[in-house]
């Protein structure tokens, strides 16, 4: 069979995400509880979480979590990690035995930082250096993955059900003040670990329910400004799409909601003028950016976390507070489960989308 | 009231009118039987106008439906009369083909038939919902309006 | 000399039991293929006149009439086809070029119709047009490279002009001249219905038709008949055209006889003159000039018009567009090989250009990896036949079609392939006054009007089949389609997958 990368692989999903907006961390527990109770949406093709705050000791570095097919892959992808960057800190990732958790690639991670010299007349930010340089790794390096790159956060997935992966990779040991998790639902993979979610890239990380019409319009829209979809997922595209309109192109992120889920063209007419010239302007010059179909996505960044719904809502996706802290799942008992009591819980309209963000200084 | 008005601008001078007037005037209501087998004239008739023997522009002749009506106080045997809706009707039972109508009508529209017992003359096709001219004309040149929406398509 | 080697090409055959002797057919056909016998009564026809254009046909009250190809047959040969024959015929005693009209009629493949679409099943739910929003609305023209926002999320970019679209259909370039006033008039009406565009092609717009100017492309060609100050403001965007799908790398000619006191008027050009446009510009000679007669075009109008740029689908179309888009145009439209014409030499209509499905394709993705594809929009032209062609062509990396023969269609060609005779039974392509009345304005621009409604409507339920609600997703969305009956190197061009993978 074909794997991720090698055709295009669309995919049904559970989602939930838990941030403290006060930057309070907490395990991984509760996090495992609310998506294991949405055991039936994945089918043990794939789980995956993603934590933010967890590296506190290395937050200045890009920490690459990767996975090796043999160790010759190893080798030569590590000439190149060390070629371009100062390795801080390195090893393999600690996992514990989980009888149906089979075939585990090598797991490794890497604290690095870019070498200066190498940038040095290039004219790029160090950011948009190590996102080319974990791309080319992804593109060119056949059998090594490089599957979380952000500083001060990690990704870990795997192929198997999200509540075996997470005790796999030990994750009632990490603090975070924000999670996500993915439970998968693909409806054609032999099951490879790099292909399971979150994807990320730097301190994006998306995960993602449904199956987006719009894949290659926006696949070809991101590949003209560098990126690489290797994986052909949805979830790879809307993480480049999020990464290259706020992160290159430093469009604000409510702007960028407005690309990606924008508004009708009847409802843009209803705007007073200026907001009208505005959206017109964004949806002709983004058209390609426009996802469509089904989705519901959770998009965590080192400021917190975005909920959205495509806009016609055509995906469960449903939102709580209580105090400090925001919810989302697909459903709303993977909320109930770890919060029986919310302040407030609600189903966020199609395009509307949850924003839940560090407080100011909680960083 | 609405009559039937043609439009210069428009009209092909394909004759269709005339074709589908023959057959609404007939006792068949087939096309072909009309013609073939019935000798009914058009009430509608089509005129070229010629420059240098090519026909330039065409001109529509049929009944005005005038509000006194000059054949109906010609008419001899009271066939000629007008209804309570302002269409001038030519009753045949009555008809003695005198032919007065004929020669008093100052638009020529009234036509002799064949056979000269009777005339020939617009009737709106009552009965027919529209006239079969109005209905049949390719180009829309053929129209049932009122005095208003007349003055309307004339500008 | 008497002897002529020509024979009918169609058989008219007249129903005696049916014919009336109405004459309405001795009255419409323009060639007098038909004629009354006063002794007889009967009609008769003279079939080496008739073009099959179906005039009488369709006016005929009863029925009575058929046109046949005519049935004397030359002795099979695959390889002297009767068409071949009969060619060599009319060039041994004219010793002319020969002359077509319409687009390549040669049997090569249409590969529009071996691409297969997408629908959604399970994973992802289709979308019912009638019950959601579903969106065909498109913005023609240049595009930033990226928006720039101030800190306090005002756009501080400034838009370069766009051409709003309500759905990606516009009527292609057919010049006043080509066809007849009455046929502009629908188009330009139709266009401002329907909130799309028409396309004036090279021979001026006659002032009685600036009212339409939102709905109106103003093009530019190599004669630049018409073309003032005046004129290029008149419309929402202006077009350079460079050639044409039928005819790559071939001038026009609009004989004398066409060129009325009204035309004469519009094109700016004595009446009863040939109007001959150039096979080049005679200013653009390399990629360097367009761009200076863009921007001149530009300057011209303040940089408030965008300005496209037309070409004919050639083998190296996709250099060339990227030389287009980088000298500055604001969309490029490509014109395939079966695009139509008034009239053409049948040599180069048959035998000159590529499709404009491979075309397409090859341009798309050459825009794409060079990165510049968002730059400027993509049009295509060259035989846009329905609904499903132009959701390919969307799917293939294009943001609106052109359609010129499927719009004459409409307005009552029967693609009878002698538009260049001027003899046109229909009103189209002539411009006898006496034809020109057979086309109504008030009847005609309402078949415009519906045609593209109805195409509008199964764009959208194509759309939400695929699950898609706006079109702009779709674009370049190559996944959504198959090939079938293709081998691997047009698959590789069209850059789709066979159906099954």
């Amino acid at each position: 069979m074909l794997k991720e990368g090698e055709l295009r692989i669309p995919s049904g999903c559970a989602i939930s995400g838990i941030i403290d907006r006060k930057g309070r961390r907490f395990s991984g527990e509760e996090i495992i509880r609310s998506i294991s109770l949405m055991h039936e949406r994945s089918n043990g093709l794939g789980g995956g979480f993603a934590a933010y705050g967890i590296y506190p000791q290395y937050k200045d570095f890009y920490a690459f979590h990767i996975f090796y097919e043999n160790l010759n892959i190893k080798m030569q992808t590590e000439d190149f990690i060390a070629k371009y960057f100062d390795i801080e800190n390195a090893g393999s990732i600690p996992t514990k035995h989980v009888p149906s958790i089979t075939n585990k690639p090598l797991i490794w991670r890497y604290f690095v930082s870019p070498r200066i010299h190498m940038l040095k007349g290039s004219f790029i930010s160090d950011a948009e250096f190590t996102s080319r340089c974990v791309i080319k790794i992804n593109k060119d390096y056949s059998g090594a993955y490089v599957f979380s790159s952000g500083k001060n956060m990690g990704t870990f997935k795997g192929v198997g059900y999200p509540e075996a992966i997470g005790e796999f990779f030990m994750l009632d040991t990490y603090k975070a003040y924000m999670w996500t998790a993915h439970g998968r639902f693909p409806t054609n993979t032999p099951g490879w670990w790099g292909g399971a979610h979150p994807f990320t890239i730097l301190d994006w990380s998306v995960v993602h329910n449904g199956e987006i019409s719009s894949y290659d319009t926006n696949k070809r829209f991101v590949e003209m400004y560098g990126y690489k979809c290797t994986l052909q997922t949805d979830t790879e595209v809307i993480t480049y799409l999020f990464d290259m309109l706020a992160r290159k192109f430093s469009i604000p992120m409510e702007k960028v909601i407005k690309i990606i889920a924008a508004p009708f063209w009847s409802e843009i007419e209803k705007e007073n003028e200026e907001l009208q010239f505005e959206l017109k302007s964004m949806r002709t010059v983004y058209a390609s950016a426009l996802i469509n179909g089904p989705f519901s996505i959770i998009l965590g960044y080192e400021k917190g976390m975005i909920a959205l719904n495509d806009r016609i809502k055509l995906r469960s996706l449903v939102a709580a507070t209580k105090d400090d802290r925001t919810y989302v799942a697909s459903e709303e008992s993977a909320i109930r489960i770890i919060c029986s009591n919310p302040d407030k819980i609600w189903f966020p309209g199609g395009g509307d989308p949850v924003i839940a963000l560090l407080e100011e200084g909680q960083k | 009231m609405k009559k039937v008005y043609a439009f210069e601008t428009k009209c092909l001078g394909c004759g269709l009118c005339e074709v589908y007037c023959r057959t609404a005037h007939s006792k068949f209501k087939d096309v072909v039987k009309a013609h073939n087998r019935d000798n009914v004239i058009s009430a509608i008739v089509i005129e070229n106008i010629f420059r240098q023997s090519k026909p330039i522009s065409y001109f529509v002749l049929q009944c005005r439906h005038c509000l006194s009506p000059r054949c109906v106080k010609a008419c001899i045997s009271g066939a000629m009369h007008k209804d309570e809706q302002g269409i001038v009707h030519n009753d045949k039972k009555r008809c003695v083909g005198c032919l007065s109508c004929v020669s008093v009508c100052p638009f020529g529209a009234i036509k002799k038939s064949r056979d000269c017992k009777t005339i020939s003359k617009c009737d709106l096709c009552v009965g027919y919902g529209e006239p079969l001219c109005v209905k049949n004309c390719p180009n829309d040149a053929i129209k049932l309006l009122d005095e208003n929406e007349v003055e309307v398509a004339l500008k | 000399m008497s002897l002529s080697f020509d024979i009918p090409v169609f058989e008219v055959v007249r129903n005696e039991k049916r014919c009336i002797q109405c004459q309405v057919c001795v009255r419409q056909c323009f060639n007098s293929v038909h004629s009354y016998d006063e002794d007889d009564n009967v009609v008769c026809t003279d079939d080496i006149k008739c073009v099959n254009c179906h005039r009488c046909v369709t006016l005929c009250p009863t029925r009575a009439l058929i046109i046949k190809k005519y049935p004397l047959e030359f002795r099979e040969n695959t390889n002297w086809t009767s068409n071949a024959i009969k060619e060599i015929y009319k060039q041994s005693q004219t010793g002319g070029v020969l002359l077509s009209s319409m687009g390549n009629p040669k049997a090569f493949p249409i590969y529009w119709d071996k691409i297969l679409l997408n629908a959604s099943q399970v994973t992802n739910p289709s979308i019912d047009p009638l019950r959601e929003p579903m969106e065909t609305k498109i913005m023609i023209g240049r595009k930033p490279e990226k928006l720039d926002f101030d800190v306090k999320g005002k756009l501080l970019t400034e838009m370069p002009p766009q051409v709003e679209l309500s759905t990606p259909i516009m009527f292609s370039a057919m010049s006043y001249g080509s066809i007849s006033r009455n046929a502009h008039e629908s188009l330009a009406r139709a266009a401002t219905e329907l909130g799309i565009c028409y396309n004036t092609g090279e021979g001026g717009l006659n002032r009685d038709f600036y009212k339409y100017g939102k709905n109106t492309i103003v093009q530019v060609a190599s004669g630049r008949f018409g073309v003032h100050k005046e004129y290029l403001s008149a419309g929402i965007a202006i077009e350079i055209k460079i050639g044409q799908g039928a005819k790559p790398g071939i001038g026009g000619h609009l004989p004398g006889k066409k060129v009325g006191e009204d035309v004469s008027a519009t094109r700016m050009i004595p009446v009863g003159s040939d109007a001959i446009s150039p096979a080049p510009h005679h200013d653009i000679y390399s990629i360097e000039d367009l761009r200076q007669l863009i921007f001149s075009l530009k300057e011209t109008t303040s940089y408030k018009k965008p300005v496209f740029v037309k070409i004919a689908a050639v083998h190296n179309a996709a250099a060339i567009a990227s030389g287009i888009v980088r000298a500055g145009a604001d969309a490029i439209v490509v014109d395939g090989f079966r695009g139509g014409t008034g009239a053409a030499p049948t040599r180069v209509r048959d035998n000159v250009g590529i499709p404009i499905e491979l075309a397409l394709a090859a341009i798309d993705q050459r825009l794409v990896e060079e990165g510049i594809r968002n730059q400027a929009s993509l049009i295509v032209a060259g035989s846009i036949r329905n609904s499903s062609d132009i959701v390919k062509a969307v799917a293939l990396g294009a943001d609106a079609v052109y359609v010129g023969s499927a719009a004459v269609i409409a307005l009552g060609c029967h693609m009878c392939h002698t538009c260049s005779t001027g003899k046109c039974n229909w009103g189209i392509a002539t411009q006898e006054p006496e034809l020109v009345k057979r086309l109504n304005p008030d009847i005609m621009y309402k078949r415009l009007v519906n045609l593209v409604s109805a195409w509008n409507h199964e764009i959208q339920e194509m759309l939400g089949g695929m699950g898609i609600n706006a079109i702009e997703s779709l674009r370049g969305n190559r996944l959504m389609l198959r090939g079938i009956d293709l081998n691997e190197k047009e698959l590789k061009v069209l850059g789709i997958k066979y159906a099954g993978e």
